[in-house]
């Protein structure tokens, strides 16, 4: 399962982390990241409006907004996670893979909530400089690569 | 509200607990996650309102002093001891095994002695729950956000009687040195640094203990 990239887009839109998963993954300059994310981002609203169907109050089971949550393309698979607060997880990886990415995905939102929330010295929907959470993260994918799967029960 | 009029208020255990709460026991847990989040405030509230770094390391300090002062009081009382520690080594030992064990749950990993200064101790805590999850940014130079626990130690020490300057260090650890326990939020990776705690005795303290043979 290759991992190609992890992209955090806050509640306006403003991409807040971006972060290759591993050597296989295309560069991207900085630049052109803030333009995927803010291009992400109205893309996820307009098709939850676009929907045939729409969910009651526009928020789905968890109580997020609806939108897009999952693209499927030749060269690459993406999953995005929104959560509650407006905060957008988005993860691209290489399709055929056996890891199941909406966990991956949910884990990252748990490392999001411990290194990133209980930092002193970070900024809500500010950019995330956080050596903790890299380091968390980058852990979280070695393992999931190794493994196969995430090994972190639902113990909370 | 159930209330046994024999144990008093500082003996009652903390946490949810119904009509049949022990006495015995003083299992008194608080979520890591809701100390972190308060503690991150009151890092905050401090950084608000200062213009330099040693300036927030101080504030910090002297917060953890008030608590220190009374956790010396707690913890005497309930340990039932009736004479006062007087030596140098029984206090440290009583900081870094009681102390850090109602506070933290675990006794300090280790406490030293310094080899160039006869004045000076090192009690080393390889996880300290008030940095666990803080990522100090690069231009703020060596903070450390321990500032409060060292606070806390110097309290501790002047109540009792020997005043002491506290402060605290983040070393990284030595080939070999792994912490036996493991690492207390699962999700986190392993930390690559242990905060030493660095005593530095007035000098009137190291002659009165001297003189006491």
């Amino acid at each position: 399962m290759v991992f190609l990239h992890l992209f955090i887009v806050n509640k306006s839109g403003g991409l807040i982390h971006h972060r290759p998963l591993s050597a296989r993954a295309p560069k991207i300059s900085t630049n052109e990241w803030l333009r995927i994310g803010s291009t992400f981002h109205s893309l996820h609203a307009i098709a939850a409006e676009a929907s045939p169907l729409r969910l009651p109050n526009g928020k789905n089971a968890s109580g997020a907004d609806d939108g897009i949550e999952r693209i499927v393309a030749g060269g690459m698979e993406l999953r995005c996670l929104q959560t509650v607060t407006g905060i957008k997880f988005v993860i691209t990886a290489e399709p055929g893979g056996t890891v199941d990415l909406d966990s991956v995905l949910r884990e990252i939102y748990v490392l999001y909530a411990e290194c990133v929330c209980k930092d002193p010295f970070y900024e809500l929907e500010m950019p995330i400089r956080s050596e903790l959470f890299t380091q968390a993260v980058d852990a979280l994918i070695d393992r999931v690569e190794r493994l196969g799967h995430t090994s972190m029960s639902k113990h909370r | 509200m159930n209330r046994s009029p024999l144990v008093n208020i500082l003996d009652r255990p903390l946490g949810k607990g119904g009509a049949t709460r022990s006495t015995t026991t003083t299992d008194q847990s608080v979520s890591l996650s809701s100390f972190a989040y308060l503690y991150s405030e009151m890092v905050q509230y401090h950084q608000n309102r200062v213009d330099s770094i040693s300036e927030l390391e101080r504030r910090l300090e002297a917060t953890g002093y008030s608590v220190g002062l009374r956790v010396l009081e707690l913890l005497a009382y309930r340990a039932r001891e009736y004479k006062r520690e007087t030596r140098l080594m029984n206090i440290l030992q009583f900081v870094s095994t009681t102390v850090w064990k109602s506070l933290f749950g675990k006794a300090a990993d280790s406490l030293e002695r310094s080899i160039d200064h006869a004045d000076e101790f090192m009690i080393v805590d390889y996880a300290p729950i008030t940095s666990t999850f803080v990522s100090v940014p690069s231009d703020f130079g060596g903070l450390s956000v321990d500032a409060y626990l060292s606070g806390i130690i110097a309290g501790i020490l002047e109540g009792a009687g020997f005043p002491a300057r506290v402060t605290a260090h983040s070393v990284s650890l030595e080939e070999g040195e792994t912490p036996s326990s493991i690492s207390s939020v699962v999700v986190l990776p392993p930390r690559k640094e242990k905060t030493v705690f660095l005593v530095k005795f007035a000098p009137t303290v190291l002659t009165r203990d001297n003189a006491m043979g």
